[in-house]
């Protein structure tokens, strides 16, 4: 490309490295030393008065134990919570990114900006708009009660379900749209070939679109999973006491309580949680399509 | 072969007519049901900017009022924490739209050595959790004793969009014909010219896209900002203490006439695209 301007040739050699350097200066700054700071903090011991804390590093992996110990219901509760939301997720958003990729013809682009709007307002005013409509005086309550899919005196606020409903809409955004794009890109003579070799619906939806939307389930779990695994708000706003999770602590431990320490464990558990199960997943459906 | 076709081959093929159009109505049923449900919140939040809430909380239906649209900045400390969000998401999409910009062009102009290790490296942010990237900040800037604030709430939202910048950037200029700079500099541009002449053009359209969502997700972050900013209030971080006080019903207010900006922003944007289109 660069084979006929001899000048142009020495200039792009150094000129890519001066163009990243200034952003991963930032980024390492910003990004990697904070990551050492809180490993390094995990490791320290708290000392000092209350007012005054004193950090010292000392190698100090009781803190691991006491967050894994102190908090499993947390780190279960997380995962089992951020799994559900996912394949709730997926399941949600199916139907809607097939029909947008095969059926909407001319409305496409209408109903692809449609999906997107709603997440243009703030995040946390959507979780209080659930609030409102999960509420126990309010109507999903009441039909449920009334077709008999919530006992009498049963609530959705403040309770798991409501937890989990939240973390789904919130992030199933981000399952719509890579499923939508794996539709979209199916070529439409695999089904035509399909179709000839009277393969039936059943078997043209499981031998040829699942296979071949995978990319995007995979994508879209993990844009949806780890959000959803660290998040607080859903579980502070339409949980109770009995449905904390990963992030309340965390939250909790470095903001209100300021036990550094086990805060900063916490974190590490968490991470150390989510790269085991991207590890998993991606060994178990293939990770060609990851990035 | 056209969406037309694909259309064609889905609908009811002449040998499965019976099932399949059961099957069909039922999935156009159901995207249409997520499709409400993704709007009921929504709804939600348009109804009760018209509430006259009887307590604190703006939660269960009272009335129909237009007083909370005709004054929609009665609350002064929602009005500068709007003002400062917008403040955090300019500067911030600016600092960060000059860092993240040049990482893509250098990524997408040619390999060098190492290529692929920074496009790796610059997913890592957008993989971490957010409570994670604010914790690890929090412990960096309390180790050094500086006071968090309005500088620290830049600095990290710089650091969240830089990646997402770099990534839409890189995705909308993939595929362009670079030598187009090589015959600048053979016609006798210098590098500044060429850069600003020619290579800036052809970034310019993923730059507005990568800003605008840089400055959305800057606007709407919570959990970060959360962590770093010390006593300084934005606009998340108000209604969230909002919820454990009072939630006034302009909250509302604001948020239906953000959803409207973005609206006619959305409709304008795609209609200028068409009319660019077609010539």
């Amino acid at each position: 490309m660069a084979g006929t301007a001899g000048s142009t040739r020495q200039r792009s050699r150094v000129a890519p490295y001066l163009m990243i350097l200034p952003a991963l200066a930032y980024l390492g700054v910003f990004y990697v030393v904070p990551f050492f700071s809180l490993l390094r903090t995990s490791l320290s011991t708290m000392g000092g008065s209350v007012y005054l804390p004193q950090l010292t590093f000392a190698w100090d992996f009781g803190n691991y134990g006491q967050a894994l110990s102190d908090y499993r219901d947390q780190i279960l509760r997380s995962f089992g919570y951020a799994l559900t939301a996912t394949v709730l997720c997926a399941l949600l958003a199916f139907p809607l990114a097939y029909v947008i990729a095969f059926k909407a013809g001319r409305y496409k682009n209408l109903i692809l900006g449609l999906v997107i709007l709603p997440f243009f307002v703030t995040f946390l005013i959507r979780t209080l708009a659930w609030k409102t409509i999960l509420a126990d005086d309010g109507m999903v309550v009441s039909v449920l009660g009334s077709v008999g899919l919530l006992p009498s005196e049963g609530r959705l606020l403040s309770t798991s379900w409501g937890v989990i409903g939240g973390l789904t809409y919130n992030w199933i955004i981000f399952m719509i749209l890579p499923l939508y794009v794996a539709l979209e890109k199916i070529d439409p003579r695999l089904l035509e070939a399909s179709r000839d070799l009277y393969a039936t619906n059943r078997r043209m939806f499981g031998r040829v679109i699942l296979p071949l939307a995978m990319p995007g389930v995979l994508a879209g779990s993990l844009l949806v999973f780890i959000p959803a695994v660290g998040d607080f708000i859903n579980a502070d706003y339409l949980g109770s006491t009995q449905t904390t999770m990963i992030g309340n602590v965390i939250q909790k431990q470095f903001l209100v309580i300021k036990d550094y320490p086990v805060a900063a464990a916490m974190s590490f558990v968490l991470m150390a949680l989510i790269l085991v199960g991207v590890l998993l997943y991606t060994w178990a459906l293939g990770s060609e399509d990851l990035v | 072969m056209t969406t037309q076709a694909v259309t064609d081959l889905a609908s009811p093929g002449r040998s499965f007519r019976g099932s399949f159009k059961l099957g069909d109505f039922a999935l156009r049923v159901a995207a249409a049901l997520v499709l409400v449900y993704l709007f009921v919140p929504i709804l939600v939040i348009v109804v009760f900017s018209f509430n006259k809430p009887k307590g604190k909380f703006n939660y269960t239906w009272q009335g129909f009022t237009w007083e909370n649209w005709l004054n929609p900045f009665e609350y002064p400390a929602l009005a500068k924490a709007l003002q400062l969000s917008l403040n955090v998401a300019a500067v911030s999409t600016a600092i960060a739209l000059v860092l993240g910009t040049l990482v893509a062009i250098a990524l997408v102009r040619q390999r060098f050595r190492g290529s692929k290790a920074v496009d790796t490296f610059l997913v890592l942010p957008l993989t971490s959790p957010e409570v994670v990237m604010g914790a690890s900040l929090l412990t960096l800037f309390l180790s050094m004793n500086w006071p968090t604030g309005y500088v620290t709430i830049v600095i990290a939202h710089v650091a969240f969009e830089i990646s997402f910048i770099a990534m839409t950037v890189r995705a909308r200029i993939r595929g362009f014909d670079w030598t187009l700079e090589d015959a600048s500099l053979d016609l006798g541009a210098s590098p500044t010219r060429t850069f600003l002449k020619v290579t800036l053009p052809l970034v310019v359209p993923g730059i507005v896209a990568a800003a605008m969502l840089s400055f959305a997700l800057s606007l709407d972050d919570f959990i970060i900002t959360y962590f770093v900013s010390g006593s300084t209030v934005t606009y998340p971080l108000y209604v969230n203490a909002a919820t454990k006080a009072a939630v006034p019903p302009q909250i509302n207010v604001l948020a239906t006439a953000i959803l409207l900006i973005s609206l006619v922003l959305l409709v304008v944007g795609t209609l200028y695209r068409r009319k660019k289109v077609r010539p």
